[in-house]
C-alpha cells in the first residue's frame, strides 16, 4: 500500500522544527510500524537524504525506548501497544500518518522524533527506591506479601517508562509514572517504612521538572501501553495526604 | 506545611475539599429551591429560615472561602498547565481516551462563575440589600423572594441563562464528583465504577432539578 | 599451550568462594573514595555492580548507549531467575543448581565459576525482594517457583513473563539512588569507542557522546565491562536492535582475549520471521514449554489448519525423540530438532520454517483461566503481532539468535587478560560453557555484579590506593581518541552507496546459515571467506549520511557492524578449531549415530581463548584446560 507521511523534523535541540511530507509506497501490512520507517529511511538514505531519527530498542514492547505520537495518540492507535509493537495493519492504502514526537516541556526534543526523558530519571533519583544497601537484606521468605498486594504491586510495576502519560495528558503530567512507582513500593512491606517520604519528594521534583498537575481526566490509563490504573493515582494522593498530615 | 500547599497535589487538595464542599451545598440549595414548586408560601418560608438560620451566618463566609479557594487554586493551576507544552501538537484525538468535561473543567468553570457573578446580582444582592417587600407569616414579617424569583423566570432569555447555568454545573460535576475523590485519594478499582455512578446520577439530579424552576414558571406563564 | 591463570582458590570446591572472600585484600574506606571506578552497561550485571560498588565508597563512573540505564536489555528477559533456595523441598541445593549448569553448558565452564555463581544465587533472590522486586507469589504470601527449561526441580523465581524487568528495574533502583546521593555519576547516551591502557593497566574509556558527537575522556583506576551479548551479529535475534560487541571488541583489540566466540545460544521459541523488512525476532518464554507441547504434521508439507490435524496425524517430535524430558529439553536441543525438522520439510506456516506450539491439552487440563494467569502476557503479545489467538490455535515459533556464552576471557576475580580490566554479566565467557539453562543469565548477572565482583574488585584496586587520580590528558588517551576520531571519519568517508543495515543483513545472513545452529568444515571456511570480502565492500561502498558532530544514528550502527565483521570472522575461526560437538555448538562432523551432539573431552575440553593480532589476521588460541573434579563427566543425554 502507498501512505502519506507527515514527520517532524528537528535538527537538534536549538533548531526550529517543521513537519516534512513523504509519500512511502510498497508498505505492507505485516510490518510494524518501525519497520515501516526502516524502509522509509533506507529510501531516504539511497536517495541521499538524512534518515529521521527515532528512538527504538528492544522492539517488543518491554524497554520503553520507542515513543512517537502516532495521528494525534501516543504510541497510536489501538490499546495495550507500544510503538513498536503497532502494525501497519491498523492503516489503509492512502492514509495520511501524522507522526510528531512526545511534546511536552519537560521532554525536550533533541532530534526529529527523539525527546529527552531524562527527567524521569530525576524523579527517580528523588525517591524510586527501597533504601537497602546489598548484603542487608533478610531471608527472602521471611516477610510474606500477600497474593493480592504483591500482584497488584506487580501491576504498577510493569511500567516501562515510556512517557506515553506525560505525552497523553493535557497536562503534561507525570502523575501517572510517579504513582506507578509509589504504588508498586508502599504496597510492598519492604517499601513501606519509606511511602510518605517518598510520595513527597517525587512530586516535588515531578513539579519542579515542569511536568504538569493532574486533573483526572485519565487520558494517561488509555494511553498507557501497560494499563496502568489511575487507581494507582489515587493512592499517591493519598501517601501524599497521609505524609502531609503527619506533618 | 507550606512544601504540602507548594506541591501539585496540595493545590488540588484544596481544589477537591472546596469542591466537595460546594457539592455538599448545592445540593441544599436545590432542596430550598425546589419549594418554589410548592408555592409563594413555602418557598418564602423555606428562606426565611436560612436566611435567619444561626448556623447559615457561620456557613456563609465558609462558603464564600469554599468558592474562593476553589476558584483561585484552580485558575492557578490550570494557567501553571499551560505553561507545560511550549509546543502544541499538530493532531491531537483525545475522542477515545478522556471525556470532554473532564477537559474542559475550567472552560466550565469559567461559564458556571460569570453564572453565577449575574445569579448573585439578581437575586442573592437584592434579597441581602436590596429593597424587597415583606409578607406577614402568622406574625413572623418574611422576605416575598418568591415574586423576585418568579417575575424573573417568566422572561425568556433569563430562562435560557439559568438552564444553560444548570447544564454547565451538571457537566461540571459529570467529571468533578469522582475526581475529588480521586484527589484525596478515596478511590480505587472498586469504588471508581461507584463513584461514577452516583457523580452521574448527582450531575443530573443538580443539572435538571436547576434547570425544571425555571422551565416551570416559564411554562406556566405561557399556559395561563 | 597458555599462561592463562585462572586464580581459583585452593581447597574444596564448597569452601572455595568463602576462603577467597577471607584473603582478598580490602580497601579502607577513606581509600575507596579515592578511587575511581567505570562501568560501561547498566543491565543488571552492570547496575547492581553500580548500585554495590558505589555503597562501598568507591566513585563510580556509569555509561550506557540508551536514554536511560533503565532500559538496558535485561529488560527483556522473560521466563526467570534461578536460585537453589530449595523452597519446594524437591531436593534442589547448590550443588545440584551447580550441577545443572555443568551439565548444561555441556561441561565447558569452569566448576569453580559456576559453583560460585550457584551459591550466590540466593542471596540474589534475598536482596531483589529486600529491593521490591514483585516476584510471583502464592497465596500464603510466600514466594513461588516454577520449574524452568531442562531441569528436573522448581527453582526459578518469576514476575509473570516479565521478570528480566523487575530484576532490572530493582538493580536500576538502587542505582539511581546512589546517584542522588552523587556517588555515582551517570553518562547515559554514551558508546564506548576504545579502552585506554596505560602502563599494561586499563585507566580508562573513550566515548562518544551520541547527542552532540563529541568524542569524551573518562579515567578511573579500574574499568568494569557490563556490555552484555552480541547475537545482534545474527542481524535477526531476540535481542534488543542496539546491544552491539562494540564495548568488549575494543577491550579484545587492546589486548583482553575472548573466549568460546562461537558458543551462541539459539532460542527455540521465537516467532519465525514474518517478512524481510524485520528488524528482530520476538522470543516467546521457553516457560511456555512447560504447558506447550510442541509438533508437526507427520506428513511432509501438510497445509491444513492445526486444528483440522488430528492427533494420530500430529508428531510432537520432543517427546518422541526425549521421553524423559520431553518439550523441556535444554534450548539446543530443542532448537536443533526443530531445524531438523523443518529442514526435512515438515515445518509449517508459508515459508515451512515454523514448528507448532500446542496449549490446547494444557487449557483442557487446568481451564483457560490458569493458563491466562501464567502466561496471559505473552499470549496477548503472540496475538499481538500475528493477530493468531493462542488460547484457540497453536502458536508458530522458530529457533533464533540469544545468548552468547562466549565473551572476554576472565579469571576467578573476573579480571580479563588486562590487569584492570573487569567483564561481569553476558560480556564474560565464564559460566554458561557451551549453552546456558534457561534463568540462568539474570542469576549470574546478578551474582556477578551485587556480591562477586564488589569482592574481586577491591583486590586489584587495594593495589592502586597509592595512584593518583589519573589525568586524561597523558598520551594514551589522546592517542586512543586520535584512532576512534579516525575510524568514525574513515567510514563517514566511505560514501558509498548501500545502507548500514543491508550490510548487516548480509552479515546475519551469513553467520546465521554457516554459523548458526548447526556448523561444518566447508561452510565455516566459506564464511570466513566471506565476511572478508564483505567487509571489504562494506569499508569501500557504506554509505553514511550525516556527519560526525551530530546525532547521528546511522553512524552509530556502522561502528558497530564494522566490529561484527571482526567479531564473525573470530566466531567462525573459533567454530572451526572446535571439531567437536558441545552445547550449542553442533559439527556436522561430530555426531552420534542417531544425529545427537558428539562431545570430544579428550581433545577439546579447554576454553579456546584468542588473542587479537592485527587486522585481517587469523587470532591466536591460548587455551585454557579445564578439569572436573566435582562432576562426573557424562554424555548429555535428555532421552
Amino acid at each position: 500500500m502507498e501512505i502519506k507521511l507527515k514527520i517532524w523534523r528537528q535538527k537538534d535541540a536549538r533548531s526550529q522544527g517543521s513537519f516534512v511530507d513523504y509519500n512511502l509506497s510498497g508498505v505492507s501490512g505485516d510490518m510494524s510500524f518501525l519497520e515501516m520507517l526502516d524502509f522509509l529511511n533506507k529510501t531516504l538514505i539511497e536517495s541521499g537524504d538524512e534518515p529521521v531519527a527515532f528512538e527504538h530498542d528492544c522492539r517488543e514492547g518491554i524497554c520503553g525506548s520507542c515513543s512517537l505520537y502516532i495521528n494525534g495518540r501516543p504510541h497510536g492507535p489501538g490499546d495495550l501497544v507500544t510503538t513498536c509493537e503497532l502494525r501497519m495493519t491498523r492503516f489503509k492504502d492512502g492514509d495520511t500518518i501524522v507522526i510528531e514526537p512526545w511534546r511536552a516541556k519537560s521532554f525536550p526534543v533533541i532530534r526529529d522524533l527523539i525527546a529527552d526523558r531524562s527527567a524521569f530519571d530525576k524523579i527517580m533519583e528523588a525517591g524510586g527506591f527501597i533504601s537497602v544497601g546489598t548484603g542487608s537484606a533478610p531471608e527472602a521468605n521471611s516477610i510474606p506479601v500477600t497474593k493480592e498486594d504483591s500482584d497488584e504491586a506487580f501491576d504498577a510495576a510493569t511500567c516501562i517508562g515510556c512517557g506515553a502519560c506525560v505525552a497523553a495528558c493535557k497536562n503534561s503530567s507525570a502523575m501517572l509514572f510517579v504513582a506507578a512507582k509509589v504504588s508498586h513500593l508502599t504496597l510492598l512491606p519492604q517499601g513501606h517504612a519509606e511511602s510518605a517520604k517518598r510520595a513527597q519528594s517525587m512530586v516535588a521534583k515531578m513539579d519542579e521538572l515542569g511536568f504538569g498537575s493532574c486533573t483526572n481526566t485519565g487520558a494517561c490509563e488509555a494511553e498507557c501501553p501497560k494499563g496502568i490504573s489511575l487507581a494507582h493515582i489515587a493512592r499517591l494522593n493519598r501517601e501524599f495526604l497521609k505524609a502531609g498530615f503527619r506533618g | 506545611m507550606s512544601s504540602f500547599f507548594n506541591a501539585s497535589v496540595g493545590k488540588k487538595f484544596l481544589v477537591s475539599v472546596s469542591g466537595l464542599f460546594l457539592i455538599m451545598f448545592l445540593a441544599t440549595h436545590l432542596t430550598v429551591n425546589l419549594f418554589l414548586l410548592w408555592g409563594q408560601e413555602s418557598y418564602n418560608l423555606a428562606a426565611h429560615f436560612m436566611a435567619t438560620n444561626p448556623a447559615i451566618k457561620i456557613i456563609e463566609p465558609m462558603l464564600a472561602l469554599g468558592f474562593l479557594l476553589h476558584i483561585t487554586y484552580s485558575a492557578w493551576l490550570t494557567f501553571a498547565n499551560r505553561d507545560t507544552r511550549p509546543q502544541k501538537y499538530a493532531m491531537v484525538d483525545q475522542s477515545e481516551t478522556s471525556s470532554w468535561p473532564s477537559r474542559n473543567m475550567f472552560v466550565l468553570g469559567s461559564l458556571i462563575f460569570i453564572f453565577l457573578v449575574l445569579h448573585l446580582s439578581n437575586f442573592w444582592a437584592k434579597m441581602k440589600f436590596g429593597d424587597m417587600s415583606y409578607i406577614d407569616y402568622n406574625g413572623v414579617m418574611v422576605q416575598d423572594a418568591y415574586t423576585l424569583v418568579t417575575g424573573k423566570f417568566v422572561i425568556w432569555w433569563y430562562v435560557i441563562i439559568y438552564v444553560a447555568g444548570a447544564v454547565f454545573l451538571g457537566l461540571h460535576l459529570l467529571h468533578g464528583f469522582q475526581s475529588a475523590f480521586q484527589t484525596l485519594g478515596l478511590n480505587n478499582q472498586i469504588w471508581r465504577k461507584r463513584l461514577t455512578v452516583t457523580g452521574t446520577v448527582y450531575s443530573i439530579i443538580i443539572a435538571a432539578g436547576f434547570s425544571i424552576i425555571p422551565l416551570y414558571f416559564i411554562v406556566n406563564s405561557f399556559i395561563n | 599451550m597458555s599462561n592463562l591463570q585462572s586464580k581459583i582458590p585452593e581447597g574444596p570446591l564448597a569452601d572455595k568462594w568463602t576462603s577467597h572472600k577471607n584473603s582478598v585484600k580490602l580497601v579502607s574506606p577513606a581509600n575507596k573514595a579515592r578511587l575511581d571506578v567505570i562501568v560501561v552497561g547498566t543491565g543488571l550485571s552492570g547496575a547492581s555492580a553500580i548500585s554495590t560498588l558505589a555503597e562501598l565508597g568507591y566513585n563510580v563512573k556509569a555509561f550506557c548507549f540508551q536514554d536511560s540505564p533503565r532500559r538496558a536489555h535485561s529488560v527483556a528477559a522473560q521466563g526467570g531467575i534461578n536460585a537453589a533456595k530449595n523452597y519446594k523441598n524437591d531436593g534442589d541445593s547448590v550443588y545440584r543448581l551447580f550441577n545443572d549448569i555443568i551439565k548444561g553448558g555441556d561441561y565447558r565452564a569452569r566448576e569453580a565459576n559456576v559453583y560460585r555463581a550457584a551459591e550466590v544465587s540466593n542471596q540474589t533472590i534475598d536482596q531483589m525482594v529486600a529491593a521490591g522486586v514483585p516476584f510471583a507469589r502464592e497465596y500464603s504470601g510466600y514466594l513461588d517457583n516454577r520449574s524452568f527449561g531442562g531441569v528436573q526441580v522448581s527453582r526459578t523465581f518469576y514476575a509473570r513473563g516479565q521478570t528480566g524487568q523487575q530484576c532490572l528495574l530493582g538493580a536500576y533502583s538502587g542505582m539511581i539512588r546512589q546517584i542522588a546521593k552523587g556517588r555515582v555519576t551517570m553518562y547515559s547516551r554514551r558508546d564506548m569507542l576504545d579502552l585506554v591502557v596505560v602502563d599494561g593497566k586499563a585507566r580508562g574509556i573513550v566515548t562518544r557522546n551520541l547527542v552532540t558527537g563529541e568524542i569524551e575522556r573518562h579515567s578511573a583506576h579500574a574499568v568494569v565491562l557490563a556490555s552484555g551479548g552480541y547475537g545482534t551479529i545474527y542481524y535477526l535475534s531476540t535481542l534488543a536492535v542496539g546491544s552491539n560487541a562494540t564495548a568488549s571488541w575494543a577491550a579484545h583489540k587492546r589486548g583482553a582475549l575472548f573466549s568460546n566466540p562461537s558458543f551462541v545460544q539459539i532460542h527455540p521459541t521465537s516467532l519465525p520471521q514474518l517478512n524481510d523488512y524485520q528488524a528482530k525476532l520476538t522470543l516467546m518464554s521457553e516457560s511456555l514449554r512447560n504447558d506447550g507441547r510442541i509438533w508437526v504434521p507427520k506428513e511432509k508439507g501438510d497445509k491444513r489448519h492445526p486444528n483440522e490435524i488430528t492427533e494420530e496425524e500430529r508428531d510432537y517430535y520432543l517427546e518422541r525423540r526425549y521421553p524423559a524430558f520431553g518439550n523441556l529439553v535444554p534450548r539446543d536441543v530443542a532448537s536443533r530438532a526443530a531445524k531438523e525438522r523443518c529442514d526435512a520439510g515438515y515445518g509449517v506456516g508459508e515459508t515451512g520454517m515454523s514448528v507448532y506450539l500446542d496449549f490446547s491439552r494444557s487449557i483442557g487440563r487446568f481451564g483457560e483461566k490458569t493458563i491466562e494467569a501464567k502466561y496471559g502476557n505473552l499470549f496477548e503479545m503472540y496475538e499481538k503481532i500475528t493477530g493468531i489467538n493462542p488460547y484457540n490455535e497453536p502458536m508458530r515459533i522458530y529457533p533464533a539468535g540469544h545468548y552468547t556464552m562466549g565473551g572476554l576471557w576472565v579469571d576467578y576475580n573476573l579480571m580479563t587478560t588486562i590487569p584492570g580490566l573487569f567483564a561481569i554479566g553476558e560480556s564474560n565467557f565464564s559460566d554458561h560453557g557451551a549453552n546456558r539453562l534457561g534463568a540462568g543469565s539474570l542469576m549470574q548477572c546478578a551474582g556477578d555484579g551485587y556480591f562477586i565482583l564488589p569482592v574481586t574488585i577491591g583486590d586489584y584496586l587495594a593495589g592502586e590506593i597509592r595512584t593518583p587520580r589519573i589525568s586524561t590528558d597523558i598520551p594514551e588517551f589522546e592517542k586512543a581518541e586520535n584512532e576512534a576520531v579516525d575510524k568514525l571519519r574513515s567510514l563517514l568517508a566511505v560514501r558509498g552507496k548501500q545502507t548500514v543495515t543491508s550490510f548487516h543483513k548480509r552479515l546475519g545472513k551469513i553467520m546465521w546459515d554457516l554459523c548458526g545452529m548447526v556448523r561444518n568444515e566447508e561452510g565455516l571456511k566459506n564464511a570466513k571467506k566471506m565476511i572478508d570480502e564483505l567487509k571489504e565492500e562494506f569499508w569501500n561502498d557504506v554509505k553514511i549520511p550525516g556527519t560526525l558532530d551530530e546525532l547521528n544514528q546511522e553512524l552509530e550502527k556502522a561502528v558497530k557492524v564494522a566490529d561484527f565483521f571482526e567479531l564473525g570472522r573470530l566466531m567462525c575461526q573459533d567454530a572451526l578449531e572446535r571439531k567437536e560437538s558441545c552445547g550449542a555448538h553442533f559439527r556436522e562432523e561430530s555426531q552420534t549415530p542417531e544425529g545427537e551432539a558428539q562431545r570430544i573431552d579428550s581433545d577439546f575440553s579447554y576454553v579456546a581463548s584468542w588473542e587479537y593480532s592485527g587486522e585481517g589476521n587469523d587470532h591466536v588460541l591460548h587455551k585454557e584446560q579445564l578439569t572436573f573434579d566435582n562432576v562426573k563427566m557424562q554424555e548429555r543425554s535428555y532421552k
